[in-house]
């Protein structure tokens, strides 16, 4: 039997990368998988896309997904300013980037917080496990207050929320999920892509070599045992509409189902679970963040959702051509400009 | 031998002296003096006068003092000058030192009131404004009154030293844009002051200025502004920057030309990002030259110490972007308002491991605005950073300059494959790879993220690789990759711009330098001609070091390199491409903060070469 194919006739192999180098089981991994899938589903052309990360074992992924795409493995915490410029350069492109919580969360917390703010369209995966996995096992900024590790002993600092800060900084997609909830990150991963805003997605990913033990918050046991999504997500295409119309959309108290419309017209369905979460109200969406670290309670899905500001490169009132597809006519004045400017220079 | 510092006299005649002398105006940092200088600079450019301003600025924004210092050459030579035989004593603080300074039959134009605690010397002339009186004579606003206090100078000095009043109303009515109200306002104060010294000063000193043809055709601008310029005509694409002095004008600079690149209907084809701070905006043009733009990015010391990293992974993985070093002086926060030329190393060597950046070096405002385009073509040619190594003193002074050529040679983008280009590089070679060499000149061809072909893509790294970019740990691919990127170094000196060389002498004396040293060299060089000392010249104007370099040390018995730095940089870096026995090449190493004086040059080549 042939492969099964997408709607450009590719299977999903083709949207695979190297073979990964990661430890076996490594949660990081799984994630990797769900962007091949996500991309293969969707029918995403490669050459569009570009991989963009930092350094840690996280932000060597993008070797292993999208074969066919540019790639860029940057500097530790700064491939927020390396995506900014790429997407100034090429407007076209879209950008699916990799980062751990230490390249975010210690060393890249100043680009994070930057690049939300000036609004660079692009999906900003947080691959996070709690410790600096490529260096081997120091507690991040995002570790426990409290968590011993044995090599590292006590940390005796509060967490860094990545998802709090990213609310605060002005993201208008903030998502946290579970590497090993391949379903839901997979939703989000699709309206992610969508969304032409910085997305941040935070995803809880076990280090399996250094911070796995049961009692850590960001291992494998914990997150199977604790995860409560806050509602089951399903991506709506904009040419869906019969099914959406069926339910009024966003009247979140008649009932529990909330369709979030997205900018290109698809929905992001939330079917509630047991609770009053609005993704579209900022004071829930930190309330919900800053309860579940106060209580340790694992909530996933997508936290945050606004409609997205105008880009960066809106504000910057490009042409509509890539800026790096110009011809030399778009690229040079004419000599008589530069006479001009230079008889103005000139004694009257 | 001990290397004198930048301060001698000369003596003076009583004998007219026209066009060929300097004045220094001392004000308050903050106080408005920048519009009274800049008119007066003006002015003198429109009288047809070879005229350099160069301003000695405090790093402070209100209340420090501030010397600004205006020559006049007859003759064209805009080197700042060791003395100023005119000074305009308008800051209290400093009025006494200012005096001193000055030569005999030198002249204070000063204030009634500072004249009265200033040190008085017997062999300069005083000419004391009464400024408070005069300003209560005025109908400016007391809002306003003490921002145009400073153009009683502006009045005093035009009419003690001829500069036609109604031409100073020209020139404040361009300072403006046009709007004749402010014009106005400044140009009463201008006329009530020099109707005042009509009146009551009697000249005793020689000094004057008077119409000549010495400007005709010329301009006059700040190296930044050029530079910025020359961005716009090399199809700049991406700016990204946080401000640092003396850089920040540049961006200003790319700002307001931005125009010239706009479409009809209003929209950009150049992005401007301030970054938080030099890390990003080093990162926002590496992304960007990446992806196929042109960027660019304009910092000084601190801010380029912030982008080694960046700056060698784009060396390293072969990304073009332009660096823009407006040096300053360093080490650290240093002399953030001095000029130097003390990051040469620095930005030659700029990353950890092996390796050289690619660097050029203007001397003045027509190679700043060459220097703006031509960075672009290098950078993609070449496949790597380029880092354009200006100094304050070019940048934010005004120079005279004729004006720029367009350029001369289209836009080169280098080694870029599209996706019919892929294919057909594909079957002729059997295969593409990132940084497989095919031409044997160190440089691979690269496709840009957007390409529609299904070979294009590759990742780029700042880990070891092979050819075809894929990861690679192996010595042998790493040995192959730093040999290629020599290789690629190598055919680099041919491409960048050559030395200028004035070798048209049987002199035993080469001088070597390179930058804004120039004009300070040429006008020194000048007057050792005069004593009958004959010197050749060479002024470099890229690194790595073009081959001529080698023949003019061979060529002469005893080589100078004059340098605005401390440690004698340029001197280090011919030495260690020189491993034979060089002794005969020695340093004329400065580093004091200032522009180079022909003075300080003359005086110490003598005393060195015995
Ligand atoms: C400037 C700099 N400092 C330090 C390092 C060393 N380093 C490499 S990866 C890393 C931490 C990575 O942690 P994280 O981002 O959480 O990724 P993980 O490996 O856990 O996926 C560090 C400190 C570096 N590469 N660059
Ligand atoms: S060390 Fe941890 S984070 Fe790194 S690959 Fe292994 S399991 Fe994954
Ligand atoms: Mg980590």
């Amino acid at each position: 039997m042939p492969p099964r194919t997408n709607h450009l006739g590719l299977a999903r192999n083709e949207y695979k990368g190297r073979p990964s180098t990661l430890c076996p089981g490594c949660g990081h991994d799984s994630i990797s998988n769900q962007i091949i899938s996500m991309a293969y589903e969707l029918g995403l052309e490669q050459h569009k896309i570009i991989k963009v990360s930092g350094i840690g074992c996280s932000s060597k992924t993008p070797a292993y997904f999208l074969g066919g795409s540019h790639g860029f493995n940057a500097l530790h915490g700064r491939m927020p300013s390396v995506v900014t410029g790429a997407l100034l350069a090429n407007t076209d492109l879209s950008c699916i980037a990799v980062s751990g919580d230490g390249d975010t969360g210690s060393i890249g917390m100043g680009q994070f917080k930057h690049v939300i703010r000036r609004n660079v369209p692009f999906v900003y995966i947080i691959e996070n496990n709690g410790v600096y996995g490529l260096t081997k096992g120091q507690f991040s900024a995002t570790a426990d207050e409290g968590q011993f590790l044995k090599y590292y002993g006590t940390n005796h600092m509060p967490a860094i929320d990545l998802c709090l800060e990213a609310v605060i900084a002005g993201a208008t997609f903030v998502a946290r999920s579970f590497s090993g909830d391949a379903k839901q990150v997979q939703a989000l991963l699709q309206a992610a892509v969508r969304h032409p805003g910085t997305s941040v997605l935070d995803i809880i990913s076990p280090c399996v070599t250094f911070n796995n033990a049961e009692t850590s918050t960001k291992s494998y046991p914990y997150g199977r045992d604790h995860e409560i999504p806050l509602h089951e997500i399903q991506i709506l295409a904009p040419d869906y509409v019969d099914a959406k119309e069926e339910i009024t959309i966003g009247d979140y108290d008649e009932g529990d189902i909330l369709d979030v419309e997205m900018h290109d017209g698809s929905y992001i369905r939330l079917k509630k679970l047991d609770n009053d979460h609005d993704p579209r109200n900022r004071r829930l969406a930190m309330d919900v963040l800053e309860r579940s670290m106060r209580e340790q309670i694992f909530s996933t899905g997508l936290i945050y959702y606004e409609e997205p500001r105008p880009t960066l490169a809106d504000t910057e009132e490009l042409v509509e051509t890539p800026l790096a597809r110009l011809n030399a006519e778009g690229l040079r004045p004419s000599q008589a400009a530069l006479e001009g400017v230079m008889q103005s220079l000139m004694v009257g | 031998m001990a290397i004198n510092a930048q301060t001698q006299s000369k003596t003076l005649t009583r004998e007219p002296v026209i066009n060929d002398f300097a004045f220094s105006v001392a004000t308050k940092n903050g106080s408005g003096s920048q519009t009274s200088n800049n008119v007066l600079v003006t002015s003198l450019f429109r009288m047809g006068i070879p005229v350099n301003g160069k301003n000695l600025f405090p790093s402070n924004i209100k209340g420090l003092p501030t010397w600004y210092t205006i020559r006049a050459s007859k003759d064209g030579y805009t080197a700042r000058k060791a003395i100023t035989e005119i000074v305009v004593a308008y800051n209290d603080g400093t009025a006494t030192e200012d005096v001193s300074s000055l030569p005999p039959g030198g002249v204070c134009v000063t204030t009634d009131k500072i004249a009265r605690v200033i040190n008085q010397r017997d062999d300069i002339s005083y000419y004391e404004i009464p400024v408070a009186k005069l300003m209560r004579q005025t109908k400016v606003p007391s809002a306003f009154r003490k921002l145009v206090e400073n153009m009683t100078y502006v009045g005093a000095v035009a009419q003690l030293f001829d500069i036609p009043v109604d031409l100073i109303y020209q020139v404040l009515l361009d300072n403006f844009k046009g709007r004749e109200k402010p014009a106005r306002m400044n140009h009463d104060i201008v006329e009530l002051a020099y109707d005042w010294t009509a009146e009551n000063i009697v000249k005793t000193d020689p000094y004057r200025f008077e119409h000549m043809d010495g400007t005709h055709g010329k301009i006059m601008m700040t190296g930044n502004d050029a530079g910025a310029l020359g961005a716009i005509f090399g199809g700049v694409n991406v700016v990204a920057w946080y401000p640092i002095t003396p850089s920040t004008s540049f961006v200003d600079g790319v700002m307001s030309f931005r125009h010239l690149r706009q479409t009809e209907d209003k929209q950009n084809t150049v992005a401007i990002v301030q970054a938080e701070d030099e890390l990003a905006a080093a990162g926002i043009i590496v992304g960007a030259g990446w992806a196929g733009a042109r960027s660019l990015t304009s910092t000084s010391g601190p801010g380029i110490s912030l982008m080694s990293e960046f700056a060698g992974l784009a060396y390293f993985a072969e990304v073009p972007a332009v660096f823009w070093n407006i040096t300053r002086m360093g080490p650290s926060t240093g002399l953030p308002t001095r000029t130097s030329q003390g990051d040469l190393l620095f930005t030659h060597f700029l990353g950890h491991g092996d390796g050289r950046q690619i660097c050029l070096m203007p001397g003045n405002l027509k190679e700043a605005f060459e220097f703006g385009w031509k960075s672009f073509d290098i950078a993609e040619a070449l496949q790597t950073p380029v880092f354009v190594i200006s100094d304050l003193d070019l940048g934010m002074n005004n120079w005279l300059s004729d004006p720029f050529d367009y350029p001369d040679q289209p836009i080169n983008r280098g080694k870029v494959l599209d996706a019919d280009e892929l294919q057909s590089f594909i079957d002729e070679h059997g295969k593409w790879g990132r940084y497989l060499d095919v031409d044997g000149d160190g440089i691979a061809y690269r496709t840009v993220p957007g390409t529609d072909h299904r070979f294009a893509g590759y990742f780029t790294r700042g880990t070891g690789r092979d050819e075809m970019a894929t990861y690679s740990e192996r010595s042998d691919d790493w040995v192959a990759t730093m040999s290629r990127l020599r290789l690629k170094m190598d055919t680099a000196r041919g491409m960048l711009p050559q030395p200028i060389v004035d070798d048209g002498s049987d002199a035993d004396i080469g001088i070597i330098t390179f930058g804004t040293n120039d004009e300070a060299i040429r006008e020194a060089r000048d007057w050792l001609t005069n004593d009958g000392i004959k010197t050749n010249y060479l002024r470099v104007r890229a690194l790595p070091l073009a081959a001529s370099v080698s023949d003019f040390i061979d060529a002469h018995k005893s080589v100078f390199v004059i340098e605005n730095n401390f440690d004698g940089q340029l001197t280090q870096l011919i030495r260690l491409e020189h491993p034979e026995n060089i002794s005969h090449v020695r340093p004329l190493a400065l580093g004091d903060g200032l522009p180079m004086t022909p003075s300080w040059i003359y005086e110490n080549l003598k005393e060195q070469e015995g």
